[in-house]
C-alpha cells in the first residue's frame, strides 16, 4: 500500500491519514491560539489605562469568555491531540491510528463548532458574557440568546474530544509493535493514553453540565435556578468535576514533551521512567478529587474546605517527583541549549512557580483573598502559558525538522525563545501583585491604584502577541525554505522510534512493524529488529 | 549572547524574585489606605484576626516556597552551567535510584504536613461566626449591595458613586475612583459582626481585604462570615465574582464608627425612615416626581435601559415609546415590584422606596418620546403593593 497522498482539498477533506489529521489539528490549532490571542489584546488594550477606552464593559465581558473558551477548547487541546495524532503511531511502531475514520471526523467537527461559538459574538445581544467557567445563573436565566449556540458547540467540542480519546486509547492498547510492552513506552504516550482516559471520564460531566443548562433555559427545569429549588451551587460542583481534571488534561501531554525532549539535549536517558509513569497516574487520580478547591469562598461546610484544602496540597507530591527527574536527567548529562530544549527549561521553571502559587492556592484561609484576583489569573497563565504553550512550542521546533525534513534557524528560534520568555514573564509576573493588592479579575476598569502594574502587564503582552507572529515566521519559513535534511535522527540525543524513520517521515510508516529487542529502557535498547523497507517511502510525497 | 544564554536565565529570574520580594518586606500592607503605584506588591495584613490569619499562612506559604525554590532551582543552574557539552563532558547514563526517588516523595509529603497545620488553623478562625454582636444581611444585586442591619428594621443600598463620565473620560477621575459609593456599610468597632450573604438575581461575591472576608453571594444560599474590627474608618472592597457587565462598578465600602457614633447613627437612620415613610401619604406634584425619577432612573435603570431610555437591541427592550410604559400605570407597576421571572428585569420592590418607584415611573411616562400626562403618586404604588 505504498501510495501517496490525494491530490488537492479532498487529501485534508477526506484524509484518514495520522499525519495529515495531525497537521491539521496543529494548523488549526495555531489558528484559533492566534484568534484567542487577538482577544487577549482586546483585553489588555481596554486594561491599559483605569477608565473605560476602547469597548463597552459588556463587549469586554465577552472577551474575557471568549478568549478563555478558545485558547482551551481551540488552541490548547486540539495542539496536543495534533501531536498525538502525528507522534504516537510513530513513536509505538504504528502504521496509523486505530480508528483512522473516526480521526477524521473528530477533527472535521472541530472548525464547525467554532464557527457556531464565534459566530455568537455578532448574534443580537452578543456572545457568551459569563466566563469560560459559565456559572450559574449568569449563564442560564440572565444569559444572552446566543446560549444556546453556545451550549450546541460546547457539546461538538465534547463529542470531538471524546471520539479523539477514545481513539488514542485503542492505538495506544492494540497498535504497539511487537516487543513495545507498556514500560517500554515513550512518556508522551503515556501521558497521552492516561489523558485521554481523563478526558473519556469527564468530558460527559461537562455534557450533562450544558444539558442542564440547555433544559433550565429552554425547558422550564430548575437545576440551578433557585427560584426554582434549584441550586447554583450545584453547577460549580458539576463544573469543576470536570474543570480541575481539565487543567491536568492540558498539562500531562506536555509534561510527555517535555520528558522526551529534555533527555535528547541532556544525552541522557529519562531519569526514573517507572517514577514517571507511576506519578503521572497518581496526578491523574487525585485530580478527580480535589474539585472543589475552586469554590473555597462558595460557603462550604469547613470539613468539606479542609478535605479539600489537604487533597489539593497532595498533588504537589507527584507533581514534585516529576520536576525532581527532569533536573536529574540534566544532572551529568552533556546539555546544549537548541530552541526545544531552551522552551522546556523555561517550562520546568515557570511551571514550578505556578505549582507554587498553586500550593499557595491550595491553602483555603490565604485563598479567601486570593480567589478570583489576578493572583489567580497569574498563577494560571504561568501554568497553562509557560506550561502548556511553552511546551507545545517546544514540541513544534523538537519535531518539526522530522515532519517537513528541513531544519528551522536556531538563531531566529532562540531569538523567539527569549522575546518569548522575557514578555511572558512581564505580561504575568505583575499580575500576582495586582491580585494580592486586590484586584479581581474579569474586570472591565479598575481603581487608579492598580494603573502602573497593568501598564506593564499590557505592554508585556503586546510583546507575547509579537513573540508568537515570530514563531509564525519561524514555521513558515522552516517549512518553505528551511535548509533539506535527510539525517533519520535529527537530533544528535534523539531516542525512540520516530528517530528511526527516514526524514522527512514518509506518508506511510512501519507499515510492517518493527520489533523491539528486549532490554532495559535506554539509549541502546532502543533498536529495531528487523528493519523495514524504506526503499518504497522515498517514492511517495512527503507529508508537509 | 546566545552562549551565555543560561547566565542571562538566571539574572532575570533573580531580579524578578527580587521585586517580588522586595515589595513583600518593604510594607507589610496597611489598612484602607488607596495604596498603589509599582511598590504595592503583597497582601495587605488587614485589621482583622481572620485577616491576619491569611496574611501569616501565605507568609509562611511564600517563604517555603521560596526556600525549596532557591534550592531546587539552584542545582538546575549549577548542573545548566557545569554539565554543559560545550565544557566537554561525557554525559553518564543512570536513569534510576531508589533511594533518593523516596527521599524526595516522602520529604516533600513531611513538608506538606508542616503547611497543613497552620493553614487548618487559620481556617478554623474563619469558621468560628459563633455569638455575634450583630448580624448585617448582605444581599447582591446587580450591581450594588444591600445592607440590613437584622434587628434595628434599617436597610439600604450601596451603589457606586463614580459618574459615568469619569468612567469614560469625559471628565478627570477622581481620588476615589470606583471606590465610593453612595451610602456605605456602617457598623461599630469592637464588636463583633456577622455578615449573611446572599444574592438576589446571579452570584456575586463580597469582599473586603482588610477584614479577610470574601464570601459569594449566591441566590438562595445564605452564607455566614464575621468581622471585628478595632480601628474605626473606611474599607474598601470589591464584587469578586463575575456577574454581568456592571462587574468591576459595585465597590462594597464599609465605615467602621465608635460604637457610640454608631448608635447615633442608627437612631438618625431610623428617623429618616419615619420621616420618609409620612411622605408616602403625601401629593406630588409632576415637577417633584420628575425630578426624584429621573435621579432613580439614572442609578437604578439607565444602566440596562440606557439613559436615552433606547435600551440595547436584544438584551434590554426599550422604555421610550414602550406599549408597557405609556399603557395602563399597573402593568408598570407590576414589573417593577414584581420583576419579570426568567429575565434580567429584577424586582425592585425591595430595593427602591414606594415613593421611589412612583417617582420613576412617573419620570419615564413623560420623559424621550412619552407623553401620557397623569401623575403616579406613592400611595398608588402602595396600594398596589396591597392589593397583592
Ligand atoms: C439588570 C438590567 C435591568 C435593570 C437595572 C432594569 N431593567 Fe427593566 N428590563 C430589563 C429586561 C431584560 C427587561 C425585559 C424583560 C422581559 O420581558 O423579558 C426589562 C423590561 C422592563 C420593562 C418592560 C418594557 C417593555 O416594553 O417590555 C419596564 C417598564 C422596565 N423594565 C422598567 C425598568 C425600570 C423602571 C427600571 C429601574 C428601576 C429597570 N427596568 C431596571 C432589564 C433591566
Ligand atoms: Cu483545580
Ligand atoms: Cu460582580
Amino acid at each position: 500500500m505504498a501510495h501517496g497522498p490525494a491530490k488537492g482539498l479532498g487529501r485534508w477533506l477526506f484524509t484518514t491519514n495520522h499525519k495529515d489529521i495531525g497537521t491539521l489539528y496543529l494548523l488549526f490549532s495555531f489558528a484559533m491560539f492566534l484568534l484567542g490571542g487577538a482577544f487577549a489584546m482586546i483585553i489588555r488594550a481596554e486594561l491599559f489605562q483605569p477608565g473605560m477606552q476602547l469597548i463597552e464593559p459588556e463587549f469586554f465581558i465577552q472577551m474575557t469568555t471568549m478568549h478563555g473558551l478558545v485558547m482551551v477548547f481551540g488552541a490548547i487541546m486540539p495542539a496536543f491531540v495534533g501531536l498525538a495524532n502525528w507522534m504516537i503511531p510513530l513513536m509505538i511502531g504504528a502504521p496509523d491510528m486505530a480508528l483512522p475514520r473516526m480521526n477524521n471526523l473528530s477533527f472535521w467537527i472541530l472548525p464547525f463548532a467554532f464557527a457556531i461559538l464565534v459566530s455568537t459574538l455578532f448574534m443580537e445581544g452578543g456572545g457568551p458574557n459569563f466566563g469560560w467557567t459559565f456559572y450559574a445563573p449568569l449563564s442560564t436565566t440572565y444569559a444572552p440568546d446566543s446560549v444556546n449556540y453556545f451550549i450546541f458547540s460546547m457539546h461538538i467540542m465534547g463529542a470531538s474530544s471524546i471520539m479523539g480519546s477514545i481513539n488514542i486509547i485503542a492505538t495506544v492498547m492494540n497498535m504497539r509493535a511487537p516487543g513495545m510492552t507498556y514500560m517500554k513506552m515513550p512518556l508522551f504516550v503515556w501521558t497521552w493514553l492516561i489523558t485521554a482516559f481523563l478526558l473519556v471520564a469527564v468530558m460527559p460531566v461537562l455534557a450533562g453540565a450544558v444539558t442542564m443548562m440547555l433544559m433550565d433555559i429552554n425547558f422550564g427545569t430548575s437545576f440551578f435556578n433557585a427560584a426554582g429549588g434549584g441550586d447554583p451551587v450545584l453547577f460549580q460542583h458539576v463544573f469543576w468535576f470536570f474543570g480541575h481534571p481539565e487543567v491536568y488534561i492540558i498539562i500531562l501531554p506536555a509534561f510527555g514533551v517535555v520528558s522526551q525532549i529534555i533527555p535528547t539535549y541532556s544525552r541522557k536517558p529519562l531519569f526514573g521512567y517507572s517514577s514517571m509513569v507511576y506519578a503521572t497516574a497518581a496526578i491523574a487520580f487525585l485530580s478527580f478529587v480535589v474539585w472543589a478547591h475552586h469554590m473555597f469562598t462558595v460557603g462550604m461546610p469547613i470539613a468539606g474546605e479542609l478535605y479539600f484544602m489537604y487533597a489539593t496540597m497532595l498533588i504537589a507530591v507527584p507533581t514534585g517527583v516529576k520536576v525532581f527527574n527532569w533536573i536529574t536527567t540534566m544532572y551529568r548529562g552533556a546539555l546544549t541549549y537548541e530552541t526545544p530544549m531552551l522552551f522546556s527549561i523555561a517550562f520546568v521553571i515557570l511551571f514550578t512557580f505556578g505549582g507554587f502559587t498553586g500550593l499557595m492556592l491550595s491553602v483555603a484561609a490565604a485563598d479567601i483573598q486570593y480567589h478570583d484576583t489576578y493572583f489567580v489569573v497569574a498563577h494560571f497563565h504561568y501554568v497553562m502559558v509557560a506550561g502548556a504553550v511553552f511546551s507545545g512550542t517546544a514540541a513544534v521546533y523538537y519535531w518539526l525538522p522530522k515532519w517537513c525534513g528541513r531544519m528551522y534557524d536556531e538563531t531566529m528560534g532562540k531569538v523567539q525563545f527569549w522575546v518569548a520568555f522575557i514578555a511572558f514573564n512581564i505580561t504575568f509576573m505583575p499580575q500576582h501583585f495586582l491580585g494580592l493588592a486586590g484586584m479581581p479579575r474579569r474586570y472591565s476598569d479598575y481603581g487608579l491604584q492598580f494603573t502602573d502594574w497593568n501598564m506593564v502587564s499590557s505592554v508585556g503582552a503586546f510583546l507575547y502577541g509579537g513573540a508568537q507572529l515570530l514563531l509564525l515566521y519561524n514555521i513558515v519559513r522552516t517549512v518553505k525554505y528551511g535548509q533539506l535534511i535527510d539525517d533519520p535522527k535529527v537530533w544528535e540525543g534523539a531516542i525512540g522510534l520516530e528517530w528511526l524513520v527516514p526524514t522527512p517521515a514518509p506518508y506511510h510508516t512501519f507499515v510492517k512493524p518493527p520489533v523491539i529487542k528486549e532490554g532495559a529502557v535506554g539509549a541502546e535498547e532502543w533498536l529495531i529488529d528487523e528493519t523495514p523497507s524504506y526503499a518504497s517511502y522515498k517514492t511517495v510525497t512527503d507529508a508537509g | 549572547m546566545l552562549k551565555r544564554a543560561p547566565a542571562l536565565f538566571s539574572s532575570l529570574i533573580a531580579t524578578t524574585t527580587l521585586m517580588f520580594y522586595n515589595g513583600v518586606f518593604a510594607k507589610a500592607g496597611d489598612d484602607s489606605e488607596v495604596g498603589g503605584g509599582l511598590g504595592q506588591l503583597n497582601m495587605p495584613q488587614g485589621v482583622t484576626d481572620v485577616s491576619e490569619a491569611a496574611f501569616e499562612v501565605h507568609m509562611l506559604m511564600m517563604w517555603i516556597c521560596t526556600v525549596i525554590g532557591v534550592i531546587v532551582f539552584g542545582f538546575m543552574f549549577y548542573v545548566m552551567y557545569a554539565h554543559r557539552k560545550s565544557r566537554g563532558v561525557e554525559a553518564a547514563n543512570f536513569h534510576e535510584h531508589l533511594g533518593v526517588e523516596i527521599a524526595w516523595t516522602v520529604v516533600p509529603a513531611l513538608i506538606l504536613i508542616g503547611m497543613a497545620i497552620p493553614a487548618t488553623s487559620a481556617l478554623l478562625k474563619v469558621y468560628d461566626t459563633d455569638n455575634p454582636d450583630i448580624d448585617i444581611k448582605v444581599t447582591g444585586y446587580q450591581w450594588k449591595w444591600q445592607y440590613e442591619h437584622l434587628g434595628a428594621g434599617i436597610k439600604y443600598m450601596s451603589e457606586m458613586r463614580t459618574s459615568q463620565d469619569e468612567i469614560w473620560g469625559r471628565e478627570p477621575k477622581g481620588e476615589h475612583y470606583l471606590r465610593e459609593v453612595t451610602q456605605p456599610l456602617v457598623i461599630p468597632a469592637n464588636k463583633k459582626v456577622r455578615f449573611l450573604i446572599t444574592g438576589n438575581d446571579v452570584i456575586h461575591s463580597w469582599w473586603v481585604p482588610d477584614f479577610g472576608v470574601k464570601r459569594d453571594a449566591v441566590p438562595g444560599l445564605f452564607t455566614a462570615a464575621w468581622a471585628r474590627v478595632e480601628k474605626p474608618g473606611l474599607y474598601v472592597g470589591e464584587c469578586t465574582e463575575l456577574c454581568g457587565k456592571g462587574h468591576a462598578f459595585m465597590p462594597v465600602v464599609v465605615e467602621v464608627k465608635e460604637e457610640a457614633d454608631y448608635n447615633i447613627w442608627l437612631t438618625e437612620k431610623k428617623e429618616e425612615a419615619a420621616v420618609y415613610a409620612s411622605t408616602i401619604g403625601k401629593q406630588w406634584s409632576h415637577a417633584e416626581l420628575m425630578e426624584k425619577g429621573e435621579k432613580v432612573y439614572q442609578i437604578s435603570c439607565a444602566g440596562c435601559h440606557q439613559p436615552s431610555g433606547d435600551g440595547i437591541a436584544g438584551v434590554f427592550p426599550a422604555v421610550n415609546g414602550s406599549a408597557i410604559v405609556n399603557g395602563p400605570a399597573d402593568g408598570h407597576i407590576g414589573i417593577l415590584i414584581n420583576g419579570v421571572a426568567g429575565s434580567a428585569m429584577q424586582s425592585f420592590a425591595d430595593q427602591l422606596s414606594e415613593v421611589d418607584i412612583a417617582a420613576v415611573i412617573h419620570y419615564k411616562r413623560h420623559s424621550w418620546g412619552n407623553n401620557v400626562g397623569d401623575l403616579i403618586q406613592p400611595a398608588d404604588v402602595l396600594n398596589f403593593k396591597n392589593a397583592q
